[in-house]
């Protein structure tokens, strides 16, 4: 069983976001990385359908500049096996801004198609570009089947892989807390929903062993035309008026007493 | 390049699902503004979407396509994509609207890759310059920044519009010609087996009956911390909920959980501590009567649907605010 798991490095969630000076990207000098949090599910759940196999391969694959390889390395020590970085120039040509979800897709599947993995798995969406569709794109690219919002995996058959494989078993989330299983044959690609899961921690042990793990770096194909272009980004306009409260807590609490009592009623 | 626009329209049981009027409203509004015509269309097993596609017929719309098949009886992404692309070459439009939701995640980026396009998705808004293209507002970094997008090239230009971002009674009565469309399907492309949907346990808090709710997101920082909010539930009388990330750690169980693979609720008052206000989370909450919202952040999104916005640091609000709630309690 071989396991290739995309993940992304996207800023902190608490990072100050400021528009790029072109107004089309995001300034990243001052942004500090991490992995993309659905993608911290994939890896976990890889890691355990390896575990439960008991063999088998966890690939991690990101497409991206330098600083990826922290997060590539994170998820060495996690337990995946090797990592493959797909480099891209930090901006401008060939960046990852300057390529729409097609072009990365096609860059992901292109070096899923050397490993020839049994399956494959993202995140369900990226907290940056939030485009959610990456995953399809690529199972569509590798004709693969595949499915969407993924919080379990099961190997259906002996699990031993692509041959002795008679496909899986997944648990997908639908709207308002409903579920649904989907049987769908190997090799496939799953985008996976958060929380399906509890996250391990890296170990010192895992630290350690990361460092002498394979990062093998391919270069990324040239950049094709975009699709979609993007014209402008901008913060958002304030479109309801808020009364923003400001000072002491007990200042603040003093006010909010107030309208619980006046004007909530509920106090 | 076409001007249409076709609307795909998602069914939901017996009937549509509550999105797809919002698309519908979207879809009429560009047409109107591009220049086009309107068509929309419903997929299904022919028997069952008869009534639907009747019903479409009472809208403005140039051509309602009932696309039937025994294949399409049920939803999966193969299925959808083999149909939807043979309707797309027969109904030729320049854009194809869809409504963002889980089903529509699931298929439509197969859709537009198989057409050499990429999905516009998820998006909130749009306006049409003067005899140029159409820009589509979508939202980076969980709402933090908009993003405006423009589709080039000529082929068609697929878009997926956000929960709550159209109105649905904004959709424009008329008439509407009802043509069944027959798509070839082959049933050994569908590679996936669908299971029947259902619920994990029976639900033993019920939300959306509540009417005062404290709802914590992951400003909380640890476990330990949630002691702070649960007191001020308890002096406020209010159900305790929480958003996603809480229920993912296992920190409070998964019925406590607002959005959109949770617990929808229209309290009287919905108070949000250290939540930033994703649009998964806001479809569940935007019915409250009252939000009040303690973040941080003053970029934070929540405050975009706050009535009243604290801008500070939750762990000295929260007991402050608690510690004035029981002192006004006790008289
Ligand atoms: C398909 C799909 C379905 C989803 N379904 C749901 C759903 O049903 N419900 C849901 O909630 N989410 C859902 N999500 C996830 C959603 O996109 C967000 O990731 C999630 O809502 C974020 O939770 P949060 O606001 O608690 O955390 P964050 O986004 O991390 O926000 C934490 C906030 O706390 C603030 N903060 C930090 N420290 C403090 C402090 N000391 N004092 C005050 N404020 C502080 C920060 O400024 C920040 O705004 C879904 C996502 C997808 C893709
Ligand atoms: N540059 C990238 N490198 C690796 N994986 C990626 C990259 N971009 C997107 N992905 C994967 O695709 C998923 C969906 O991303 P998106 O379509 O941007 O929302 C992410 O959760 C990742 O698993």
């Amino acid at each position: 069983m071989k396991i290739v798991v995309a993940v992304k490095q996207v800023p902190e969630r608490d990072a100050v976001v400021r528009v790029a000076a072109d107004g089309r990207g995001v300034d990243a000098s001052d942004v500090s990385w991490t992995m993309n949090e659905p993608d911290a599910y994939a890896l976990e759940e890889a890691l355990q359908l390896k575990e439960r196999a008991g063999s088998g391969e966890v690939v991690v694959l990101c497409a991206g500049p330098e600083r990826v390889q922290s997060t590539l390395r994170e998820a060495l020590a996690k337990g995946a096996d090797r990592a493959v970085h797909v480099v891209t120039p930090e901006e401008g040509e060939g960046s990852l801004g300057e390529r729409d979800s097609l072009d990365v897709a096609r860059l992901l599947a292109e070096a899923v198609r050397a490993e020839s993995a049994d399956l494959v798995l993202t995140g369900l969406q990226s907290d940056d570009l939030g485009a959610g569709q990456t995953g399809v794109v690529m199972a569509e690219l590798l004709g693969v089947p595949h499915a969407t919002l993924v919080l379990q995996v099961e190997l259906l058959g002996s699990g031993s892989g692509a041959g002795g494989n008679s496909g899986i078993r997944v648990k997908r989330e639908l709207e308002d807390g409903w579920m649904q299983h989907v049987e769908m044959p190997l090799p496939a690609l799953l985008t996976v929903q958060s929380g399906g899961n509890r996250l391990r921690y890296a170990t010192l042990m895992g630290i350690k062993k990361a460092r002498q793990k394979e990062m093998r770096e391919v270069e990324a194909a040239a950049a094709g035309k975009r699709v979609d272009e993007v014209v402008k980004v901008s913060p958002p306009t304030r479109v309801k008026r808020t009364e923003m409260l400001t000072g002491t807590a007990e200042s603040i609490a003093a006010v909010l007493i107030e309208r619980l009592r006046f004007e909530v009623k509920v106090l | 390049m076409s001007r249409d626009v076709l609307v795909v329209m998602q069914t939901s049981g017996a009937g549509w699902h509550r999105m797809s009027f919002e698309a519908l409203a979207a879809g009429q509004k560009l047409a109107a503004e591009v220049g086009g015509t309107c068509s929309a269309a419903v997929v299904g097993e022919a028997g069952a979407i008869a009534p639907l596609a009747k019903e479409l017929a009472g809208k403005k719309l140039a051509t309602v396509w009932a696309v039937g098949d025994a294949l399409l009886a049920q939803y999966t992404a193969d299925g959808w994509v083999m149909a939807l692309q043979q309707l797309v070459a027969e109904a030729k439009p320049g854009f194809v609207v869809f409504p963002h939701t889980y089903e529509v995640r699931d298929y439509a980026p197969a859709l537009a890759t198989r057409m050499g396009e990429v999905l516009i998705g998820d998006v909130t808004g749009f306006s049409v310059p003067e005899g140029g293209r159409p820009v589509f507002v979508r939202q980076w970094m969980q709402g933090k920044l908009n993003a405006e997008y423009q589709h080039a090239g000529g082929g068609v230009c697929f878009v997926s519009v956000q929960a709550g971002s159209f109105r649905a009674d904004a959709v424009e009565d008329g008439a509407g010609e009802v043509k069944a469309f027959a798509p070839k399907m082959d049933a050994g492309g569908i590679r996936t087996k669908p299971g029947e949907a259902f619920r994990e346990a029976a639900q033993t808090v019920d939300l959306s009956a509540a009417p005062v709710i404290v709802s914590v997101g992951r400003g909380i920082g640890e476990q330990e911390n949630l002691e702070v909010v649960k007191e001020l539930a308890e002096a406020l009388g209010a159900e305790l909920a929480a958003s996603r990330p809480i229920c993912d750690a296992g920190w409070l169980p998964m019925e406590r959980q607002v959005g959109s693979s949770g617990q929808t609720v229209a309290p009287k008052l919905y108070l949000a501590v250290g939540i930033s206000g994703a649009i998964q989370h806001l479809v569940g909450m935007k019915g409250a009567k009252t939000v009040i919202a303690i973040n941080k952040d003053v970029d934070a999104p929540i405050f975009e649907v706050a009535d009243i916005g604290v801008v500070g640091d939750l762990f000295e609000v929260v007991p402050a605010l608690t510690k004035a709630i029981r002192a006004q309690k006790a008289g």
